[in-house]
């Protein structure tokens, strides 16, 4: 067969969400890959500009269907450390709770995606049907399965009872039980192993030099974790493991995440076990002073980033969110190199990608009025001069870089 | 026989392998869904799929050749039919028998993985024409060990006639036990012919939509979906007749029914290899196929061999 060019979306059954990858083949091996993103944009961030702190936080808690109270947490921390407002620790461990319990049900889905990416049904069926302990659980806690709704200015919405922590105990005990059974299948099982390993490889350096985070990052040795790097909420008290993987490639990354999960489930142990008395929430001011902050937060998929400026009144000036999908998806391109066009959608699936919440538009207003979206080439240009006007070049840093490089 | 009979007869045997074909589609996804801990569909969901296809309306490509893509189907169709009509079912005698039989069945089994590559290459969609390269590559890989490993008995049985074959192996049954090897690989080249997983990359729906079918809908459909149950049942009735010919001589109801088990002993084992793998890459499947079927294929050849070298 001659060279083709096939599209791999905006509407193609391995992807869960619209982005268009159009993959040049000779035969059935990938020459190159073109990612054309923004199928998705929601204006979300332009949106928290016209709502006030509380109104915001719903919605950005949809930003993501999956890790939803990563980004809700990210930004009411931000708004928090403007506010100058100290959480009571009671309201911390419950978040940290939420959070770990997300990143099991987040991890789980993953496992499952990956199943059905490589043809492997059963496991898809399995995992998410030990996720759904999960997500009941959810449903028994906070009172939705999805978008749990629990953070509020200043603490949290529900106080857990007694009861229903040792609910959580049980549910954990049967999840670590099904997890060591899926570290069994996908180190055992010879065709998941001929489909995982050696596939969509990223070398240590790539990792680095592509900025990759997360079990992506983590399964090339970039050792990284802002739980442990930058604690918050209550992860300085309690301690846990980095799970880092030198394979490099899709099978580490699944080896990373089900091992971080046994992490999760010893950390949750940890957190009922420490969780302390009083109570949930602070009073919290209506109006937030004006001042900018800027919160990591250790998401399922990665370090997750968000920048808030307030200006004095209820609504905030500027939201930036940064979702970890933004920073992985650059590295798809190098895994993808000379591999299979088999091995695509498992490669692309490799990293969690979430779309939605990482498309974002950028459109300049002409003099005339007229509106345009910018160019790449532009863009560059245009930060390179905004930031030489504030004093800053990157040029030495840029050159630098390079030189290490090589 | 008249013409009349031929083509009733022709008709009756249509409508039992249409009906072995959806309750063995049926059979399938249940045991499927079983092992998968989902409940699964009820009875009537492959007729509920038939019906509901027939009554959409066929979309033809307007770049595609539009004859060849209306005749793949109904040429695959007619292939797998009559692949039936030389195997033994109850009994040791099949409708058609000749010296010579079981090359014929292997032969026209191939027809259709034919038929599936040349409709997607004339459907002109790149999701089809990549799909129908795989299974063009998939057929070279799957196609040798399954020959051997069908040929090993009739080596044995010093005949080339299916029905034969039968007679010689119900008369000896233990010799039947030696061609275990040639069953194994039989079946798993088999789940290769019927693009299954972990062998279905042809339609490998998460990498190229719907492989070679991408650009069928309608009647044409589900004439290929039907095609491909009644393949299901024709390779599950060869292997039964070459390798478990036990029992062909209890009369017409205890024969049925010994029947039905082997079918579904074979079905049982074809749904149980795609529930516990992964699909494999292509050339993973050439190498595995070439690596170590080939060569099981091979040694159960040896076998056979050896075996008749001693009895003489």
């Amino acid at each position: 067969m001659a060279r083709v060019t096939i599209p791999i979306g905006p509407q193609h059954p391995a992807l869960k969400e619209p982005e268009s990858f159009i993959v040049t083949l000779n035969g059935e091996n990938i020459v190159n890959l073109d990612m054309r993103l923004g199928y998705n944009h929601r204006g979300i961030e332009k949106a928290c500009e016209q709502r006030t702190y509380v109104q915001a936080l719903y919605l950005l808690e949809r930003v993501c269907g999956i890790c939803s109270h990563s980004h809700s947490s990210c930004f009411i921390q931000a708004v928090e450390e403007i506010a100058g407002l100290q959480l009571p620790p009671r309201a911390v461990y419950i978040r940290t709770l939420i959070a770990e319990l997300e990143r099991v049900h987040s991890h789980l889905l993953w496992l499952g995606v990956a199943g059905h990416e490589i043809g492997f049904d059963t496991l898809l069926m399995y995992s998410w049907r030990d996720r759904e302990a999960i997500m009941d659980l959810f449903a028994s806690l906070t009172g939705n399965r999805v978008n749990y709704g629990m953070n509020t200015l200043g603490g949290v919405r529900r106080d857990f009872t007694k009861e229903q922590l040792t609910e959580v105990l049980k549910v954990i005990d049967i999840c670590e039980e099904r997890t060591k059974y899926y570290i069994e299948v996908c180190t055992q099982e010879p065709t998941v192993i001929n489909r995982l390993s050696g596939v969509g490889t990223l070398s240590h350096d790539d990792a680095v030099r592509l900025g990759t985070i997360g079990p992506t990052g983590r399964a090339s040795g970039v050792n990284k974790d802002v739980r442990r790097e930058d604690p918050y909420l209550a992860y300085g008290d309690l301690s846990f493991n980095v799970i880092v993987d030198n394979h490099n490639d899709v099978f580490g990354r699944a080896v990373v995440r089900l091992l971080e999960l046994m992490e999760t489930y010893k950390m949750i142990r940890q957190i009922i076990a420490k969780m302390p008395d009083g109570p949930i929430t602070v009073k919290a001011p209506r109006k937030v002073p004006a001042g900018e902050a800027f919160s990591r937060y250790e998401a399922p998929r990665g370090e997750d980033t968000h920048y808030v400026k307030g200006n004095g009144t209820d609504k905030p000036e500027r939201v930036r969110v940064r979702a970890p999908t933004l920073a992985n998806l650059q590295s798809v391109a190098k895994m993808l190199e000379n591999n299979n066009l088999a091995d695509l959608p498992i490669a692309i699936a490799a990293i969690d990608p979430c779309f939605s919440c990482t498309d974002r538009m950028i459109g300049t207003i002409s003099s005339t009025g007229a509106r345009d979206s910018i160019r790449w080439d532009n863009m560059r240009n245009y930060s390179i001069k905004w930031y030489r006007k504030q004093g800053i070049d990157f040029t030495d840093l840029n050159r630098k870089l390079a030189k290490k490089q090589e | 026989m008249s013409a009349l009979s031929v083509i009733l007869v022709f008709l009756g045997y249509f409508l039992l392998l249409s009906f072995l074909g959806t309750a063995a589609e049926y059979i399938d996804r249940k045991l499927y869904a079983r092992m998968q801990n989902r409940i699964g569909p009820p009875w009537f969901q492959p007729y509920a799929d038939l019906i509901k296809l027939a009554a959409k309306e066929d979309l033809i490509p307007e770049e595609a050749n539009s004859a060849m893509f209306k005749f793949m189907p109904v040429l695959a169709m007619t292939a797998v039919l009559t692949a039936y009509l030389h195997i033994p079912l109850w009994n040791s005698t099949p409708l058609i028998s000749f010296n010579g039989s079981i090359i014929v069945i292997v032969y026209l089994l191939t027809i259709p993985t034919l038929t599936f590559f040349l409709g997607g290459w004339h459907s002109t969609s790149l999701y089809s024409m990549i799909g129908a390269v795989r299974t063009l590559t998939q057929l070279f890989a799957y196609e040798v060990p399954l020959l051997l490993a069908v040929l090993s008995p009739a080596v044995l049985a010093h005949t080339w006639s299916i029905a034969d074959m039968s007679e010689f192996y119900s008369n000896n049954p233990l010799y039947a036990l030696t061609n275990s090897i040639g069953f194994l690989v039989a079946l798993v080249a088999l789940q290769g012919k019927l693009e299954r997983v972990p062998f279905d990359m042809p339609e490998a729906e998460t990498e190229i939509v719907g492989g070679t079918f991408t650009e069928y809908s309608g009647r044409l459909l589900a004439m290929f979906r039907l095609a491909i149950d009644m393949e299901v049942i024709v390779g599950a009735s060869l292997i039964a007749a070459v390798f478990l010919p036990f029992g062909l001589h209890f009369g017409l109801v205890i024969g049925v029914i010994l029947y039905l088990i082997k079918i579904l002993f074979i079905l049982l084992l074809l749904a149980l290899l795609r529930t516990v793998t992964a699909r494999l890459r292509i050339e993973q499947m050439v190498v595995f196929c070439w690596k170590y079927l080939a060569p099981a294929a091979l040694a159960q050849i040896f076998i056979s061999l050896t075996l008749n070298w001693i009895v003489k």
